[in-house]
Protein backbone atom coordinates (compact mmCIF):
# COMPACT_ATOMS: atom_id res chain seq x y z
CA UNK A 1 0.00 0.00 0.00
CA UNK A 2 1.88 3.22 -1.20
CA UNK A 3 1.63 6.03 1.16
CA UNK A 4 -0.62 8.37 -0.97
CA UNK A 5 0.18 11.62 0.53
CA UNK A 6 1.70 12.12 4.01
CA UNK A 7 -1.45 12.37 5.70
CA UNK A 8 -2.28 8.59 5.36
CA UNK A 9 -1.97 5.94 7.49
CA UNK A 10 -4.28 3.49 5.81
CA UNK A 11 -5.90 2.36 2.59
CA UNK A 12 -8.37 0.27 1.47
CA UNK A 13 -8.29 -1.86 -2.01
CA UNK A 14 -11.39 -0.63 -3.62
CA UNK A 15 -10.96 -2.15 -6.65
CA UNK A 16 -7.92 -4.85 -8.85
CA UNK A 17 -7.37 -3.65 -12.62
CA UNK A 18 -5.07 -6.69 -12.75
CA UNK A 19 -5.03 -10.51 -11.72
CA UNK A 20 -2.76 -12.99 -11.63
CA UNK A 21 -1.20 -13.63 -14.89
CA UNK A 22 -1.37 -10.28 -16.19
CA UNK A 23 1.69 -8.67 -18.03
CA UNK A 24 1.96 -5.30 -16.16
CA UNK A 25 4.60 -2.42 -17.17
CA UNK A 26 5.88 0.45 -15.21
CA UNK A 27 3.49 3.12 -14.71
CA UNK A 28 0.48 1.06 -15.23
CA UNK A 29 -2.86 1.33 -13.11
CA UNK A 30 -3.28 -1.88 -11.24
CA UNK A 31 -5.32 -0.67 -8.60
CA UNK A 32 -8.04 1.83 -7.02
CA UNK A 33 -7.08 2.59 -3.45
CA UNK A 34 -9.64 4.90 -1.21
CA UNK A 35 -8.55 6.71 1.25
CA UNK A 36 -10.14 9.02 3.65
CA UNK A 37 -9.39 11.80 0.97
CA UNK A 38 -9.82 10.60 -2.62
CA UNK A 39 -10.04 7.39 -5.07
CA UNK A 40 -6.52 6.87 -6.36
CA UNK A 41 -5.25 5.17 -9.23
CA UNK A 42 -2.30 3.20 -8.43
CA UNK A 43 0.37 3.24 -10.55
CA UNK A 44 2.90 0.25 -10.50
CA UNK A 45 6.70 0.53 -10.68
CA UNK A 46 8.02 -1.94 -11.83
CA UNK A 47 7.52 -4.10 -15.66
CA UNK A 48 6.92 -8.11 -14.52
CA UNK A 49 3.98 -10.17 -14.53
CA UNK A 50 1.75 -10.14 -11.64
CA UNK A 51 2.06 -13.52 -9.70
CA UNK A 52 -0.32 -12.89 -6.71
CA UNK A 53 -2.99 -10.68 -4.76
CA UNK A 54 -1.90 -10.43 -1.46
CA UNK A 55 -4.36 -7.80 -0.23
CA UNK A 56 -8.50 -8.85 -1.39
CA UNK A 57 -10.56 -5.88 -3.09
CA UNK A 58 -12.49 -4.54 -0.04
CA UNK A 59 -9.44 -4.99 2.28
CA UNK A 60 -7.97 -1.97 4.39
CA UNK A 61 -4.42 -2.20 5.23
CA UNK A 62 -1.99 0.13 6.72
CA UNK A 63 0.55 2.07 4.18
CA UNK A 64 3.67 -0.31 3.80
CA UNK A 65 1.52 -3.45 3.44
CA UNK A 66 2.63 -5.41 0.36
CA UNK A 67 -0.60 -5.49 -2.09
CA UNK A 68 0.82 -8.04 -4.85
CA UNK A 69 3.61 -10.22 -5.81
CA UNK A 70 5.51 -9.34 -9.10
CA UNK A 71 7.68 -11.56 -11.38
CA UNK A 72 9.90 -10.06 -13.47
CA UNK A 73 11.38 -12.24 -16.20
CA UNK A 74 13.16 -10.81 -19.31
CA UNK A 75 11.87 -13.77 -21.45
CA UNK A 76 8.34 -13.37 -20.37
CA UNK A 77 8.62 -9.74 -21.41
CA UNK A 78 10.20 -10.30 -24.34
CA UNK A 79 6.74 -12.04 -25.48
CA UNK A 80 4.83 -9.48 -24.54
CA UNK A 81 3.53 -8.03 -27.90
CA UNK A 82 3.95 -3.83 -26.35
CA UNK A 83 1.92 -1.58 -29.14
CA UNK A 84 1.28 -4.13 -31.35
CA UNK A 85 -1.82 -6.36 -30.99
CA UNK A 86 -0.84 -10.08 -30.57
CA UNK A 87 -2.07 -13.44 -29.18
CA UNK A 88 -2.95 -13.80 -25.55
CA UNK A 89 0.20 -14.00 -23.38
CA UNK A 90 0.26 -17.34 -21.45
CA UNK A 91 0.13 -16.65 -17.98
CA UNK A 92 3.76 -16.81 -17.17
CA UNK A 93 4.17 -18.58 -14.17
CA UNK A 94 7.39 -17.45 -14.01
CA UNK A 95 10.84 -17.29 -13.26
CA UNK A 96 14.44 -17.90 -12.54
CA UNK A 97 14.43 -14.14 -10.85
CA UNK A 98 12.75 -13.79 -7.22
CA UNK A 99 9.62 -12.10 -6.76
CA UNK A 100 9.10 -8.44 -5.95
CA UNK A 101 6.89 -7.51 -3.85
CA UNK A 102 4.36 -4.18 -4.57
CA UNK A 103 5.10 -1.46 -1.63
CA UNK A 104 5.76 1.92 -3.19
CA UNK A 105 3.79 3.77 -5.78
CA UNK A 106 5.77 4.13 -9.13
CA UNK A 107 6.49 8.12 -10.64
CA UNK A 108 6.13 7.16 -14.32
CA UNK A 109 3.16 7.51 -16.41
CA UNK A 110 4.25 5.76 -19.85
CA UNK A 111 2.16 3.23 -20.55
CA UNK A 112 2.03 0.90 -23.40
CA UNK A 113 0.06 -2.30 -24.45
CA UNK A 114 -2.01 -4.11 -21.62
CA UNK A 115 -2.39 -7.65 -20.69
CA UNK A 116 -4.16 -10.35 -23.15
CA UNK A 117 -2.94 -8.75 -25.74
CA UNK A 118 -5.44 -6.49 -26.26
CA UNK A 119 -3.84 -2.52 -26.87
CA UNK A 120 -5.57 -0.81 -24.49
CA UNK A 121 -4.16 1.08 -21.64
CA UNK A 122 -5.68 0.17 -18.03
CA UNK A 123 -6.98 3.71 -17.97
CA UNK A 124 -9.13 2.68 -21.04
CA UNK A 125 -9.97 -0.56 -19.85
CA UNK A 126 -11.21 0.97 -16.36
CA UNK A 127 -12.81 3.34 -18.17
CA UNK A 128 -14.92 0.92 -20.73
CA UNK A 129 -15.49 -0.92 -17.47
CA UNK A 130 -17.38 2.05 -15.84
CA UNK A 131 -19.61 2.77 -19.46
CA UNK A 132 -20.46 -0.77 -20.05
CA UNK A 133 -18.41 -1.29 -23.18
CA UNK A 134 -16.30 -4.67 -24.08
CA UNK A 135 -12.89 -3.42 -25.01
CA UNK A 136 -12.56 -6.67 -26.91
CA UNK A 137 -15.51 -5.82 -29.38
CA UNK A 138 -14.17 -2.42 -30.42
CA UNK A 139 -11.81 -1.68 -32.98
CA UNK A 140 -8.86 0.87 -32.08
CA UNK A 141 -8.32 3.90 -33.97
CA UNK A 142 -4.91 4.63 -32.42
CA UNK A 143 -1.52 3.79 -33.63
CA UNK A 144 -1.21 0.49 -34.01
CA UNK A 145 -5.10 -0.40 -33.33
CA UNK A 146 -4.36 1.25 -29.68
CA UNK A 147 -7.95 1.25 -28.54
CA UNK A 148 -8.04 5.36 -27.25
CA UNK A 149 -10.83 6.55 -24.78
CA UNK A 150 -11.97 8.19 -27.57
CA UNK A 151 -12.89 5.06 -29.41
CA UNK A 152 -14.66 3.94 -26.04
CA UNK A 153 -16.64 6.51 -25.32
CA UNK A 154 -18.10 7.08 -28.51
CA UNK A 155 -18.68 3.16 -27.94
CA UNK A 156 -20.35 4.35 -24.95
CA UNK A 157 -22.70 6.90 -26.45
CA UNK A 158 -23.54 4.46 -28.82
CA UNK A 159 -24.51 1.85 -26.01
CA UNK A 160 -26.47 4.28 -24.14
CA UNK A 161 -28.81 5.47 -27.29
CA UNK A 162 -29.84 2.07 -27.43
CA UNK A 163 -28.03 1.71 -31.39
CA UNK A 164 -26.55 -1.88 -31.59
CA UNK A 165 -22.95 -1.19 -30.80
CA UNK A 166 -20.32 -3.56 -30.62
CA UNK A 167 -20.72 -4.52 -26.97
CA UNK A 168 -20.48 -7.70 -25.20
CA UNK A 169 -22.22 -7.57 -21.76
CA UNK A 170 -21.30 -10.88 -20.01
CA UNK A 171 -17.28 -9.70 -19.57
CA UNK A 172 -16.57 -7.92 -16.65
CA UNK A 173 -18.94 -5.31 -17.03
CA UNK A 174 -21.20 -4.75 -13.63
CA UNK A 175 -24.72 -4.49 -14.57
CA UNK A 176 -28.34 -4.70 -12.78
CA UNK A 177 -31.66 -5.49 -14.20
CA UNK A 178 -30.20 -5.82 -17.70
CA UNK A 179 -29.44 -2.07 -17.75
CA UNK A 180 -26.17 -1.14 -18.89
CA UNK A 181 -24.08 1.11 -16.29
CA UNK A 182 -25.06 4.89 -16.77
CA UNK A 183 -21.97 7.01 -17.68
CA UNK A 184 -19.94 8.11 -14.86
CA UNK A 185 -20.63 12.13 -15.50
CA UNK A 186 -23.67 12.28 -16.88
CA UNK A 187 -25.53 14.14 -14.62
CA UNK A 188 -29.10 14.03 -15.41
CA UNK A 189 -30.73 12.06 -12.10
CA UNK A 190 -30.15 15.39 -9.83
CA UNK A 191 -31.40 17.93 -11.80
CA UNK A 192 -34.58 15.89 -12.53
CA UNK A 193 -35.00 14.88 -9.45
CA UNK A 194 -33.85 17.25 -6.98
CA UNK A 195 -31.79 14.44 -5.73
CA UNK A 196 -28.41 15.58 -4.62
CA UNK A 197 -25.25 12.88 -4.85
CA UNK A 198 -21.78 12.85 -4.39
CA UNK A 199 -19.24 12.59 -7.11
CA UNK A 200 -18.08 9.88 -5.46
CA UNK A 201 -21.52 8.06 -4.88
CA UNK A 202 -22.52 8.18 -8.62
CA UNK A 203 -19.29 7.21 -9.62
CA UNK A 204 -19.40 4.09 -7.73
CA UNK A 205 -23.21 3.57 -8.35
CA UNK A 206 -22.17 3.86 -12.21
CA UNK A 207 -19.55 0.80 -11.48
CA UNK A 208 -21.79 -1.04 -9.87
CA UNK A 209 -24.49 0.04 -12.69
CA UNK A 210 -27.20 1.11 -10.31
CA UNK A 211 -29.24 4.37 -11.01
CA UNK A 212 -28.68 6.60 -7.86
CA UNK A 213 -32.75 7.67 -8.38
CA UNK A 214 -33.42 4.23 -6.75
CA UNK A 215 -31.72 4.90 -3.70
CA UNK A 216 -32.53 6.43 -0.17
CA UNK A 217 -29.78 9.41 0.58
CA UNK A 218 -28.49 9.83 4.30
CA UNK A 219 -25.85 12.40 3.80
CA UNK A 220 -26.45 16.17 4.11
CA UNK A 221 -30.07 17.63 3.31
CA UNK A 222 -30.76 13.52 1.80
CA UNK A 223 -27.83 13.74 -0.24
CA UNK A 224 -26.86 10.10 -1.90
CA UNK A 225 -23.47 8.87 -0.62
CA UNK A 226 -20.92 6.55 -1.05
CA UNK A 227 -21.97 4.02 1.31
CA UNK A 228 -25.51 4.14 0.25
CA UNK A 229 -24.82 2.97 -3.11
CA UNK A 230 -22.88 0.05 -1.70
CA UNK A 231 -25.89 -0.20 0.84
CA UNK A 232 -28.29 -0.29 -1.78
CA UNK A 233 -25.76 -2.91 -4.02
CA UNK A 234 -25.93 -5.63 -1.08
CA UNK A 235 -29.91 -4.78 -0.75
CA UNK A 236 -29.51 -3.40 2.28
CA UNK A 237 -31.04 -0.66 4.00
CA UNK A 238 -28.59 2.11 4.56
CA UNK A 239 -26.85 2.52 7.31
CA UNK A 240 -29.13 5.57 8.76
CA UNK A 241 -32.57 3.19 8.53
CA UNK A 242 -31.20 0.84 10.79
CA UNK A 243 -30.02 1.80 14.53
CA UNK A 244 -26.59 4.25 14.81
CA UNK A 245 -23.41 2.46 15.87
CA UNK A 246 -24.87 -0.69 13.37
CA UNK A 247 -22.75 0.70 10.47
CA UNK A 248 -20.03 -1.48 9.90
CA UNK A 249 -17.71 -2.03 7.38
CA UNK A 250 -17.92 1.32 5.87
CA UNK A 251 -16.81 2.97 8.72
CA UNK A 252 -13.39 5.38 9.05
CA UNK A 253 -11.13 2.94 11.49
CA UNK A 254 -10.70 4.43 14.60
CA UNK A 255 -14.21 5.45 15.49
CA UNK A 256 -13.94 7.33 18.64
CA UNK A 257 -14.13 10.60 20.53
CA UNK A 258 -16.93 13.08 19.59
CA UNK A 259 -17.53 11.62 15.34
CA UNK A 260 -18.71 8.13 16.58
CA UNK A 261 -20.63 10.15 19.57
CA UNK A 262 -22.88 11.57 16.77
CA UNK A 263 -25.85 10.03 16.41
CA UNK A 264 -26.79 9.10 13.01
CA UNK A 265 -23.13 9.31 11.76
CA UNK A 266 -23.42 7.40 8.65
CA UNK A 267 -20.40 5.92 6.26
CA UNK A 268 -20.23 8.86 4.08
CA UNK A 269 -19.95 11.39 7.09
CA UNK A 270 -17.40 9.00 8.46
CA UNK A 271 -15.68 9.63 5.60
CA UNK A 272 -15.32 13.44 6.42
CA UNK A 273 -14.56 12.95 9.68
CA UNK A 274 -11.87 11.01 8.91
CA UNK A 275 -10.02 13.49 6.39
CA UNK A 276 -10.71 15.93 8.98
CA UNK A 277 -9.12 14.02 11.47
CA UNK A 278 -6.35 13.19 8.48
CA UNK A 279 -5.85 17.11 7.70
CA UNK A 280 -5.40 17.76 11.64
CA UNK A 281 -2.86 15.18 12.29
CA UNK A 282 -0.79 16.38 9.44
CA UNK A 283 -1.40 19.97 10.07
CA UNK A 284 -0.07 19.55 13.73
CA UNK A 285 2.77 17.34 12.91
CA UNK A 286 3.43 20.26 10.47
CA UNK A 287 3.38 22.70 12.99
CA UNK A 288 5.25 20.71 15.72
CA UNK A 289 8.09 19.39 13.54
CA UNK A 290 8.39 22.31 11.15
CA UNK A 291 9.63 26.01 12.32
CA UNK A 292 7.83 27.50 10.09
CA UNK A 293 8.47 31.24 8.92
CA UNK A 294 6.52 33.50 6.93
CA UNK A 295 7.23 35.77 4.33
CA UNK A 296 4.68 38.31 2.21
CA UNK A 297 5.10 40.68 -0.86
CA UNK A 298 2.76 42.72 -2.67
CA UNK A 299 3.12 41.92 -6.77
CA UNK A 300 2.30 44.27 -9.52
CA UNK A 301 0.03 41.58 -11.80
CA UNK A 302 -0.85 44.46 -14.75
CA UNK A 303 1.29 42.84 -16.75
CA UNK A 304 0.72 39.45 -15.97
CA UNK A 305 -3.38 40.00 -16.12
CA UNK A 306 -3.04 42.27 -19.54
CA UNK A 307 -0.78 39.68 -21.08
CA UNK A 308 -3.71 37.24 -20.10
CA UNK A 309 -6.53 38.71 -21.43
CA UNK A 310 -4.70 39.69 -24.85
CA UNK A 311 -3.82 35.59 -25.12
CA UNK A 312 -7.35 34.86 -24.52
CA UNK A 313 -8.74 37.36 -26.84
CA UNK A 314 -7.06 35.02 -29.81
CA UNK A 315 -8.95 31.90 -27.95
CA UNK A 316 -11.44 29.74 -28.00
CA UNK A 317 -13.20 29.11 -25.31
CA UNK A 318 -11.84 25.90 -24.60
CA UNK A 319 -8.31 26.81 -24.23
CA UNK A 320 -8.43 29.91 -22.20
CA UNK A 321 -5.80 30.28 -19.64
CA UNK A 322 -6.92 31.52 -15.95
CA UNK A 323 -4.27 33.36 -13.79
CA UNK A 324 -3.69 30.27 -11.38
CA UNK A 325 -1.83 29.05 -13.97
CA UNK A 326 0.67 31.86 -14.14
CA UNK A 327 1.00 32.21 -10.74
CA UNK A 328 1.63 27.87 -10.53
CA UNK A 329 4.44 28.31 -13.89
CA UNK A 330 6.14 31.73 -12.02
CA UNK A 331 6.29 29.79 -8.39
CA UNK A 332 7.99 26.75 -10.40
CA UNK A 333 10.60 28.64 -12.59
CA UNK A 334 11.51 30.38 -9.18
CA UNK A 335 12.91 27.42 -7.59
CA UNK A 336 16.09 27.21 -9.88
CA UNK A 337 17.18 30.14 -8.24
CA UNK A 338 16.33 29.12 -4.56
CA UNK A 339 16.58 25.51 -4.64
CA UNK A 340 16.20 24.96 -0.98
CA UNK A 341 12.22 25.74 -1.68
CA UNK A 342 11.66 22.88 -3.81
CA UNK A 343 12.35 19.22 -2.13
CA UNK A 344 11.95 16.94 1.02
CA UNK A 345 13.16 16.79 4.43
CA UNK A 346 14.38 13.15 4.85
CA UNK A 347 14.80 12.76 8.71
CA UNK A 348 17.34 15.64 9.59
CA UNK A 349 18.54 16.22 6.11
CA UNK A 350 16.93 18.27 2.94
CA UNK A 351 16.72 16.16 -0.30
CA UNK A 352 17.01 18.85 -2.64
CA UNK A 353 14.77 17.81 -5.80
CA UNK A 354 15.80 18.27 -9.46
CA UNK A 355 12.42 17.85 -10.74
CA UNK A 356 9.41 20.53 -10.10
CA UNK A 357 6.63 18.79 -8.73
CA UNK A 358 3.62 21.39 -7.73
CA UNK A 359 1.36 20.60 -5.01
CA UNK A 360 -1.84 22.23 -6.03
CA UNK A 361 -4.44 22.97 -2.95
CA UNK A 362 -7.77 22.08 -4.15
CA UNK A 363 -10.40 22.28 -1.81
CA UNK A 364 -13.20 20.27 -2.00
CA UNK A 365 -17.07 21.43 -2.34
CA UNK A 366 -18.05 18.62 0.46
CA UNK A 367 -15.19 20.33 2.78
CA UNK A 368 -11.62 19.31 2.71
CA UNK A 369 -8.66 20.66 1.12
CA UNK A 370 -6.04 17.97 -1.12
CA UNK A 371 -3.09 18.83 -2.62
CA UNK A 372 -2.21 16.55 -5.85
CA UNK A 373 0.91 17.19 -7.83
CA UNK A 374 1.51 18.46 -11.46
CA UNK A 375 4.41 16.81 -12.55
CA UNK A 376 7.29 18.92 -13.86
CA UNK A 377 5.62 22.23 -14.22
CA UNK A 378 9.26 24.56 -15.02
CA UNK A 379 9.04 22.60 -18.09
CA UNK A 380 5.21 22.62 -19.47
CA UNK A 381 4.67 25.74 -21.37
CA UNK A 382 1.43 27.50 -19.91
CA UNK A 383 -0.75 26.07 -22.18
CA UNK A 384 -0.10 22.46 -21.21
CA UNK A 385 -0.13 23.01 -17.64
CA UNK A 386 -3.64 24.90 -18.21
CA UNK A 387 -4.85 21.69 -19.55
CA UNK A 388 -3.11 19.71 -16.62
CA UNK A 389 -4.80 22.18 -13.77
CA UNK A 390 -8.23 21.79 -14.98
CA UNK A 391 -7.31 18.16 -15.68
CA UNK A 392 -6.30 17.79 -11.75
CA UNK A 393 -8.99 20.28 -10.22
CA UNK A 394 -11.78 17.92 -12.05
CA UNK A 395 -10.20 14.78 -11.14
CA UNK A 396 -9.40 16.06 -7.21
CA UNK A 397 -13.36 17.20 -6.78
CA UNK A 398 -14.09 14.49 -8.97
CA UNK A 399 -12.52 11.60 -7.35
CA UNK A 400 -10.07 10.12 -8.92
CA UNK A 401 -6.16 10.77 -8.74
CA UNK A 402 -3.08 8.72 -9.71
CA UNK A 403 -0.72 7.54 -6.64
CA UNK A 404 2.04 9.42 -8.34
CA UNK A 405 0.40 12.58 -7.98
CA UNK A 406 -0.40 12.04 -4.64
CA UNK A 407 3.27 11.47 -3.42
CA UNK A 408 5.68 13.05 -4.88
CA UNK A 409 4.51 17.53 -5.12
CA UNK A 410 7.87 18.93 -4.00
CA UNK A 411 6.66 22.30 -3.28
CA UNK A 412 2.59 23.65 -3.09
CA UNK A 413 0.87 26.39 -4.23
CA UNK A 414 -2.47 27.34 -2.70
CA UNK A 415 -4.57 29.76 -4.10
CA UNK A 416 -7.15 31.16 -2.07
CA UNK A 417 -7.95 34.53 -4.08
CA UNK A 418 -11.19 32.98 -6.06
CA UNK A 419 -12.66 33.31 -2.47
CA UNK A 420 -11.93 36.85 -1.84
CA UNK A 421 -8.64 36.63 0.52
CA UNK A 422 -6.12 38.93 0.20
CA UNK A 423 -3.34 36.68 1.39
CA UNK A 424 -3.30 33.53 2.74
CA UNK A 425 -0.23 31.93 5.08
CA UNK A 426 -0.46 28.17 4.58
CA UNK A 427 0.92 25.27 7.01
CA UNK A 428 3.78 23.36 4.85
CA UNK A 429 2.61 19.76 4.40
CA UNK A 430 5.14 17.38 5.54
CA UNK A 431 7.65 16.32 4.12
CA UNK A 432 8.28 19.72 2.29
CA UNK A 433 9.52 22.93 3.01
CA UNK A 434 7.77 25.47 1.35
CA UNK A 435 4.38 27.09 0.41
CA UNK A 436 3.65 29.62 -1.62
CA UNK A 437 0.13 31.30 -1.27
CA UNK A 438 -1.36 33.84 -3.51
CA UNK A 439 -4.19 36.15 -2.61
CA UNK A 440 -6.74 37.54 -4.86
CA UNK A 441 -6.07 39.53 -7.83
CA UNK A 442 -7.82 43.06 -7.16
CA UNK A 443 -6.96 46.67 -8.07
CA UNK A 444 -5.12 48.56 -5.72
CA UNK A 445 -3.76 52.08 -5.35
CA UNK A 446 0.19 51.41 -6.08
CA UNK A 447 2.99 53.92 -5.75
CA UNK A 448 5.40 53.68 -8.93
CA UNK A 449 7.70 56.64 -10.53
CA UNK A 450 6.51 59.24 -8.18
CA UNK A 451 2.88 58.33 -8.86
CA UNK A 452 0.28 56.80 -7.56
CA UNK A 453 -1.94 54.87 -9.71
CA UNK A 454 -4.58 51.68 -9.90
CA UNK A 455 -2.87 48.58 -10.38
CA UNK A 456 -3.99 45.03 -10.71
CA UNK A 457 -1.95 43.61 -7.44
CA UNK A 458 -2.02 39.99 -5.55
CA UNK A 459 0.00 39.22 -2.34
CA UNK A 460 1.77 36.25 -2.57
CA UNK A 461 3.25 34.67 0.87
CA UNK A 462 5.73 32.30 1.69
CA UNK A 463 5.56 29.83 4.10
CA UNK A 464 9.13 28.09 4.25
CA UNK A 465 11.01 25.60 7.02
CA UNK A 466 13.70 27.21 8.95
CA UNK A 467 15.80 24.25 9.24
CA UNK A 468 16.56 24.63 5.20
CA UNK A 469 15.97 28.64 4.67
CA UNK A 470 16.29 31.57 6.31
CA UNK A 471 14.16 34.77 5.89
CA UNK A 472 17.17 36.30 3.19
CA UNK A 473 16.55 33.30 0.64
CA UNK A 474 13.02 33.01 1.08
CA UNK A 475 13.03 37.03 -0.22
CA UNK A 476 14.52 36.18 -2.93
CA UNK A 477 12.39 33.69 -3.72
CA UNK A 478 9.10 35.76 -3.59
CA UNK A 479 10.95 38.60 -5.44
CA UNK A 480 11.74 36.09 -8.14
CA UNK A 481 8.72 35.11 -8.39
CA UNK A 482 7.50 39.06 -8.74
CA UNK A 483 10.42 39.44 -11.30
CA UNK A 484 9.01 36.33 -13.84
CA UNK A 485 5.62 37.70 -12.99
CA UNK A 486 6.56 40.85 -14.87
CA UNK A 487 7.67 39.34 -18.20
CA UNK A 488 4.53 36.83 -18.20
CA UNK A 489 4.91 35.85 -21.87
CA UNK A 490 8.59 34.19 -21.19
CA UNK A 491 6.09 31.84 -18.49
CA UNK B 1 -33.77 30.26 -27.14
CA UNK B 2 -36.55 31.03 -24.30
CA UNK B 3 -35.68 32.23 -20.99
CA UNK B 4 -36.97 28.87 -19.48
CA UNK B 5 -34.67 26.97 -22.40
CA UNK B 6 -31.94 29.53 -21.13
CA UNK B 7 -32.29 29.05 -17.51
CA UNK B 8 -32.62 25.16 -18.36
CA UNK B 9 -29.23 25.16 -20.19
CA UNK B 10 -27.82 26.92 -16.96
CA UNK B 11 -29.01 24.57 -14.55
CA UNK B 12 -27.28 21.71 -16.85
CA UNK B 13 -24.17 23.37 -17.35
CA UNK B 14 -23.70 24.02 -13.53
CA UNK B 15 -24.78 21.22 -12.78
CA UNK B 16 -21.85 19.40 -14.14
CA UNK B 17 -19.42 21.64 -12.90
CA UNK B 18 -20.13 22.09 -9.57
CA UNK B 19 -22.25 18.83 -9.05
CA UNK B 20 -22.71 19.14 -5.26
CA UNK B 21 -23.85 22.32 -5.61
CA UNK B 22 -27.28 23.34 -4.42
CA UNK B 23 -29.12 25.47 -7.82
CA UNK B 24 -32.11 26.27 -5.77
CA UNK B 25 -30.16 28.33 -2.83
CA UNK B 26 -28.91 30.89 -5.65
CA UNK B 27 -30.94 33.80 -5.90
CA UNK B 28 -31.52 35.12 -9.96
CA UNK B 29 -29.72 38.15 -8.83
CA UNK B 30 -26.89 36.63 -6.88
CA UNK B 31 -23.46 36.06 -8.04
CA UNK B 32 -23.18 32.41 -8.66
CA UNK B 33 -19.44 32.35 -8.28
CA UNK B 34 -19.86 33.33 -4.65
CA UNK B 35 -23.46 31.55 -3.96
CA UNK B 36 -21.79 28.37 -5.10
CA UNK B 37 -18.46 28.67 -4.65
CA UNK B 38 -16.82 28.70 -8.12
CA UNK B 39 -13.26 29.54 -8.84
CA UNK B 40 -11.87 30.19 -11.91
CA UNK B 41 -11.52 26.76 -13.37
CA UNK B 42 -15.40 26.55 -12.54
CA UNK B 43 -16.21 29.18 -13.79
CA UNK B 44 -14.25 28.26 -16.88
CA UNK B 45 -15.89 25.03 -17.12
CA UNK B 46 -19.23 26.68 -16.87
CA UNK B 47 -18.30 29.34 -19.64
CA UNK B 48 -16.95 26.24 -21.82
CA UNK B 49 -20.01 24.19 -21.08
CA UNK B 50 -22.38 27.43 -22.37
CA UNK B 51 -20.15 27.37 -25.38
CA UNK B 52 -20.31 23.51 -25.98
CA UNK B 53 -23.87 24.18 -26.28
CA UNK B 54 -24.46 26.90 -28.00
CA UNK B 55 -21.85 27.76 -30.24
CA UNK B 56 -21.40 31.23 -28.56
CA UNK B 57 -17.76 32.29 -28.56
CA UNK B 58 -18.05 33.86 -24.92
CA UNK B 59 -15.44 36.48 -25.32
CA UNK B 60 -13.40 37.05 -21.81
CA UNK B 61 -14.85 40.53 -21.38
CA UNK B 62 -18.68 39.09 -21.13
CA UNK B 63 -18.21 37.67 -17.97
CA UNK B 64 -19.21 40.22 -16.11
CA UNK B 65 -22.85 39.56 -17.52
CA UNK B 66 -22.73 35.85 -16.77
CA UNK B 67 -22.30 36.34 -13.21
CA UNK B 68 -25.71 35.68 -12.42
CA UNK B 69 -28.43 33.22 -12.87
CA UNK B 70 -30.63 36.30 -15.07
CA UNK B 71 -27.98 37.86 -16.49
CA UNK B 72 -27.05 34.67 -17.87
CA UNK B 73 -30.55 34.26 -19.23
CA UNK B 74 -30.30 37.52 -20.57
CA UNK B 75 -27.25 36.80 -22.46
CA UNK B 76 -27.85 33.90 -23.97
CA UNK B 77 -31.41 34.85 -25.28
CA UNK B 78 -30.49 38.04 -26.93
CA UNK B 79 -27.30 36.37 -28.36
CA UNK B 80 -29.47 33.90 -30.06
CA UNK B 81 -27.82 31.12 -28.86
Amino acid sequence: MPSLGADMEVGKVAKWLVGPGDVVRRGDVVAVVETEKSTIEVEIFETGVIEELLVPEGDEVPVGTALARVGASEATLARVPAPEPGPEPAPAPSTKHPPSEVVAPAVVSTRKGGPGGLVVSPVVRHLAERLGVDVHALDGSGAGGTITRADVESAGARLREGSHAPIDARRRVPERGGRPSPPPVRRAHPSQTGVRSSPLARRVASELGIEVDDIQGTGPRGAIVESDVRHAAHGKPSVAATSPGQSGEEEAPKQTGPAAATSGTVAGDARQVAMRRAIGALMARSKREIPHYYLSTDIDMSRAVAWLEQANVERPVTARLVVPVLLIKATALAVATVPEMNGFMVGDTFEPSTDVHVGVAVSLRTGGVIAPAIHHVDRLPVDELMVALRDLVTRARGGVLRSSEMSDPTITVTNLGDLGVDSVFGVIYPPQVALVGFGRVAERAWAADGMVGVRSCATATLSADHRVSDGHRGGRFLGTIDRLLQHPEEL
Amino acid sequence: MTDDDARDLIRTVLGEVAPEADLDSVGPDETMQEALDLDSIDFLNFVTGLHERTGLEIPERDYPELSTVEGCVRYLTSSGG
